[in-house]
């Protein structure tokens, strides 16, 4: 049992989401208690294949049994082991604090929500740990179709919303595939591994195909990663979808599109070779564009959800950034600001779903007075804010420290500034949430039950600030933001360490 | 040399034992009694933990403790040295009286906010203990950035608009300060490869004199703005809004000399003298010291409320301190640091007369204060020999620390210094002696006239009693109690060795 | 034919029809022209790779009797990649279809300009 591991971190997931509306017709509590058992099982999987990974070496797992390169391989190495528990844990989180949002739902929008859920989880998994460059692409259309009919049951804004993004994401993947076909062409092969040492002699002759495989690879992954100026399908797409599934989508996806990419440029093409410092140049400075810019559009913002999406495109510029300071310690900085941000993104999401749920409200300006109602989620939103900030010793600072230290290795004076500006602007708009939330007194005479749409919500306000199977992911996202900031050395040193060119590897 | 290290969990447990109180306080959020039983209980504590330290350190060991790593190659280290322990003793000892002034205070107002009030205190001392025992540059700004945040609920406190005003001053010249702060300590931990506190200084040699320069004004930068040093002190007489015991310990004692205590780390432990005299960025210091002594008690003149007087008093005064430190000479620093002490007793005093004053009367204006003292004579006596005591009288502290100051200028062949500490030891007579003449020797006028308040509550009474009567015994034992003057002489003595240990005393 | 498909001309001919897809995404203003616009730009893509496989007097890859040798084949793991290609634009373009249809029973229109005016409105 234990060699088919990676096999099953992917299968088991992809089985019980195609079971998923069947099983719900028969009772919807099966369905629920199903999913996250799947969903734990990918978990403890993917647990037990990075403890492999860090003890015995990279996992190659063939497919089939047949040989790489014409067979497909799964590999796990510590940076695709940490990636494969980062997505299985958040999802199961996210799938725990989905359910009292879909408690009025029929059976069969249940059985497609969870089933769109786990193919989701599914695909994102399967491209973190595939070795085969096609297949990725195959579980990145899985992961898309998912995500783009999640996103659309957030409601008719939604639906365009989703429409835009199907658009925009398809191009991002067609690009992909054709940089895909170039590096085919050149090579004859599509194994990474294989990728890698055939692409050495040709990076470094300035093959002109590769180079165009390059670009293509880059822009499509940078549009679906939203990479600024690509980034404009997602600030609507955020905003509109449903509380039930955007924690998942936003934390997760986009880091693994930029997972992806860092793959290639440092597993595949390999930052020194040809013509990738260039290139790594200009994502360097699209990435410090975007951090400052969408920061400003960030404070601009009325909606809470809306500016946590701006957020997103700039604290994906972090990453980006760790990636164009190239070193070992600039991309230690952005591994790890994959893992914090996730962690951090999804719990503030899981806090707006909460308010959400609480008051119906989106609008920062109805924030007022909300920290007593529920301080336990607030408490955490404080402590999300704080570590987007970068306040130690929230996770959010380290990530900084590391990206100072690579870019002061590297002297890039101009990434340090932006950082730094950055956090100042991360600051402005996420202490006027925390002045509303807790300084504000609710304007006018109106209780705010009173104010509140239906009675059902006021029924709500009567138990606890939250039900459990909401607060418990909210606090346990919380507890790992500050786990992840105290506790950093141990994934740098003993996994971090080993999966980055330039650390023990 | 080696002998003098001993491994010991104290200096963790002083820094812990308000923080796991914080943690009692918000539990306890029904029980108001308990939180003040559960502050008690921790400042009492914590008291004694850092006394029991008291007889090896001046034995000259040096307690340390490294529970884990929190960055790759950097350990949250801490460690009691003579520096450090007068700043521990100092805090520790101020909360325990400034937290029975608090019951008194807070029992008098309305809308209390106690639960956030007493855990944000609690927090703010732990970080103050986490500055005193910091050992290198990540651990001080770690604790460092947890008191800029710490502080704001405190600020913040009266949840009005000119408190919220306040607190966004606030929080823009820390954070500011804090991330130019971070740029240095970056960059002197990559430039030395280590961000070790070491007597003497670490830096010497590792990086160009020009980029030195630029480490050192960068962290002065990040340490002056909590440290008051003119033209970057805007936030603290704003931040005056707070309730007065929150002036009183954090803007007289924990947060403002935590700017002051950094520069004395930065200056006798990161860079050294020495290199300071040849970067020949010391002198420039002094320069803004100077000016911002003389300064702000030219503006001290004008204010007619009182904790705004205060305030620019304090930010005079602190100055002293930072200019004792550019000195750079023995009886610099040793002035410097005990100026720490001196400053400290003498200005909590006045703070907690004010807050005795307003609480008692509503009275907050000096114009107002006429014939106070034969309503308030206890507590006027204690202002009065606050007042003395800034203004350098002998017999009382502050003539202490004035003297070494002024005997570390004639040292350092710096008379010019001397005019500077004469000319402002006039000032604060004249921006002092006033209120306390007005206080016995005028008749009442208005509100103090037609109203009898009598004295303060014991509560607030006992407290400026008891700091007035330190002022007293320090200014004529220097030693009394807790050997501070031996400690700052030693530590003194340490920076100019390059040692940590010079002998007992 | 064959020479057609195996000439540099060809992949001018996918380039251009490849741009079709964002120029139609870009600057189409009714939402199904946008979504043929997309399906044009994943054919280009599909074509891209099967002629890559093609080649001169390359047979299909099915044994025949006298043709053995590995050469004389045409490349058959591009047809086979782009099975799945296929696949999954059908699917992109189901779940497209069924986005629009709801769009158009909430909105009553396609066209993105007035369809823009109106989600405003609600």
């Amino acid at each position: 049992m234990k060699e088919q591991l990676p096999a099953l971190l992917i299968v088991v997931p992809l089985v019980t989401a195609l079971l998923s509306p069947l099983v719900a017709y028969f009772s919807t509590r099966l369905l629920r208690g199903l999913h996250l058992t799947a969903l734990a099982t990918s978990f403890a999987c993917a647990v037990g294949t990075l403890i492999h990974a860090l003890t015995e070496g990279t996992w190659h797992y063939r497919f089939g049994d047949w040989a790489p390169p014409w067979g497909i391989e799964y590999v796990i190495d510590p940076l695709s082991g940490v990636m494969a528990v980062l997505i299985s844990l958040i999802s199961v989180l996210v799938l725990l604090y989905a359910g009292p949002f879909l408690a009025e739902e029929g059976w069969l929008k249940k059985g497609i929500y969870y089933a769109l859920y786990t193919l989701l989880t599914t695909g994102l998994l399967g491209m973190v740990i595939t070795g085969d460059v096609f297949n990725l692409y195959v579980f990145l259309e899985i992961s898309s179709l998912a995500a783009y009919a999640l996103i659309a049951s957030g409601g008719y804004k939604a639906t365009v919303a989703a429409f835009r993004y199907v658009l925009i994401g398809t191009i991002g993947a067609s690009l992909y595939l054709l940089g895909v076909g170039y590096l085919y062409a050149v090579t004859g092969s599509l194994n990474m591994a294989d990728l890698a040492e055939k692409l050495q002699p040709l990076l470094a002759a300035n093959s002109q195909a590769v180079l165009i495989a390059v670009l293509l690879i880059m822009v499509g992954m940078g549009i679906k990663m939203a990479l600024f100026p690509l980034h404009g399908w997602l600030p609507d797409a955020y905003t509109y979808t449903s509380p039930a599934a955007i924690p998942f989508i936003s934390g997760v996806m986009t880091k693994v599109m930029i997972y992806v990419l860092l793959r290639y440029c440092f597993f595949i093409f390999g930052a020194m070779n040809g013509v990738l410092p260039a290139v790594l140049e200009i994502v360097g400075w699209l990435a410090a564009a975007g951090i400052i810019l969408a920061s400003v559009m960030a404070i601009a913002q009325t909606d809470f959800r809306r500016m946590l999406a701006y957020s997103s495109v700039a604290q994906i510029g972090y990453i980006a950034l760790g990636m164009a300071i190239g070193n070992y310690y600039g991309l230690i900085g952005a591994v790890l600001h994959i893992l914090n941000h996730a962690v951090m993104k999804s719990c503030l999401f899981l806090v707006a779903g909460g308010v959400k749920w609480k008051t119906g409200e989106h609008a920062i300006a109805k924030y007022a007075e909300i920290s007593r109602r529920m301080p336990v989620t607030m408490g955490v939103f404080l402590l999300g804010a704080l570590s987007m900030i970068g306040i130690p010793p929230t996770a959010g600072f380290f990530s900084k420290w590391y990206l100072i230290l690579g870019a002061l290795d590297n002297q890039q004076w101009l990434y340090i500034v932006v950082i730094i500006v950055s956090s100042l602007l991360n600051a402005v708009y996420f202490f006027r949430v925390i002045e509303q939330a807790y300084l504000r007194k609710a304007e006018g005479e109106a209780k705010p039950e009173e104010t509140l749409a239906s009675v059902e919500i006021a029924i709500k306000n009567r138990g606890p600030e939250l039900p459990y199977v909401m607060l418990v992911p909210i606090v346990v996202l919380g507890a790992g933001i500050l786990l992840l900031g105290v506790c950093n050395n141990v994934i740098v040193t003993n996994i971090l360490h080993y999966a980055l060119p330039g650390g023990g590897l | 040399m080696g002998m003098g290290f001993l491994m010991d969990y104290r200096p963790l447990g002083a820094v812990l034992i308000s923080l796991v109180a914080a943690a009692l306080i918000i539990l306890s959020k029904q029980h108001p009694k308990l939180q003040q039983g559960w502050t008690i209980l921790a400042a009492v504590g914590k008291v004694v933990l850092v006394f029991s330290m008291l007889p090896e350190v001046l034995a000259g060991k040096i307690l340390e403790v490294e529970p884990f790593f929190i960055a790759e190659g950097i350990t949250l280290h801490l460690r009691a040295d003579t520096t450090g322990m007068i700043f521990a003793l100092l805090a520790s000892v101020l909360w325990v009286l400034t937290s029975f002034y608090s019951f008194g205070y807070l029992r008098k107002q309305e809308k209390t906010h106690q639960t956030g009030y007493y855990a944000s205190f609690a927090v703010c001392l732990s970080a103050t203990m986490g500055i005193a025992f910091a050992a290198n540059l990540l651990t001080f700004f770690v604790f460092y950035e947890i008191l800029t945040i710490a502080t704001y609920p405190l600020v913040v406190h009266n949840r009005d608009e000119e408190s919220i005003k306040a607190g966004r001053k606030y929080l823009v010249y820390t954070l500011v300060a804090g991330q130019l702060f971070l740029i240095g300590i970056v960059w002197a931990q990559f430039a030395a490869g280590t961000g070790d506190f070491r007597p003497g200084g670490f830096l010497a040699g590792t990086a160009p004199n020009g980029a030195l320069q630029l480490i050192f004004l960068l962290m002065i930068l990040g340490t002056a703005v909590k440290a008051g040093v003119m033209p970057l002190h805007g936030w603290l007489p704003a931040a005056m809004v707070a309730p007065t015991p929150v002036s009183a310990l954090l803007h007289a004692v924990a947060v403002v000399k935590a700017g002051a205590f950094g520069i004395i780390r930065i200056v006798g432990f990161v860079f050294g003298p020495q290199l300071l005299g040849e970067l020949g960025v010391a002198e420039v210091l002094a320069w803004f010291a100077a000016f911002t002594i003389i300064v702000s008690s030219l503006i001290a003149l004008g204010q007619d409320n009182l904790k705004r007087r205060l305030a620019f008093s304090t930010v005079g005064q602190l100055s002293y301190i930072v200019l004792g430190c550019s000195l750079l000479t023995p009886l610099g620093l040793l002035g410097g640091m005990y100026h720490i002490v001196a400053h400290a007793v003498m200005k909590i005093t006045l703070f907690f007369c004010a807050g005795a004053i307003y609480i008692t009367t509503h009275l907050t204006k000096v114009s107002q204060l006429k014939g106070i003292g034969r309503q308030m004579p206890y507590t006027m006596v204690a202002f009065t020999v606050g007042s003395l005591g800034i203004t350098g009288l002998p017999f009382i502290v502050g003539f202490i620390s004035k003297w070494n100051l002024a005997s570390g200028a004639v040292q350092g062949g710096q008379a010019f210094y001397l005019v500077v500490l004469v000319l402002s030891a006039l000032l604060s007579a004249a921006y002092f002696i006033p209120i306390v003449y007005a206080a016995f020797f005028q008749e009442p006028e208005g509100e103090l006239a037609e109203h009898y308040y009598g004295e303060a509550d014991k509560l607030m009474l006992v407290p400026l009693l008891l700091t007035a009567a330190v002022s007293v015994i320090l200014g004529v034992f220097p030693n009394a109690g807790a050997h501070l003057y031996d400690l700052a002489a030693m530590s003194a003595q340490s920076i100019v060795n390059g040692q940590f240990i010079v002998g007992g005393w | 034919m064959q020479e057609f498909f195996t000439s540099y001309f060809i992949y001018w001919v996918i380039f251009l029809l490849f741009l079709l897809g964002p120029y139609g995404i870009i600057f189409k203003n009714n939402l199904i022209k946008k979504l043929m616009a997309m399906n044009v730009m994943q054919v280009a893509v599909i074509l891209f790779f099967l002629v890559l496989g093609q080649k001169m007097g390359g047979e299909i890859p099915v044994e025949v009797p006298g043709l053995l040798g590995a050469g004389h084949y045409i490349n058959p793991l591009p047809h086979a990649l782009m099975l799945t290609a296929i696949v999954v634009s059908l699917a992109t373009t189901g779940v497209s279809l069924a986005l629009l249809l709801l769009v158009q029973k909430h909105y009553g229109v396609l066209e993105e300009d007035e369809l823009l005016r109106r989600m405003n409105e609600r």
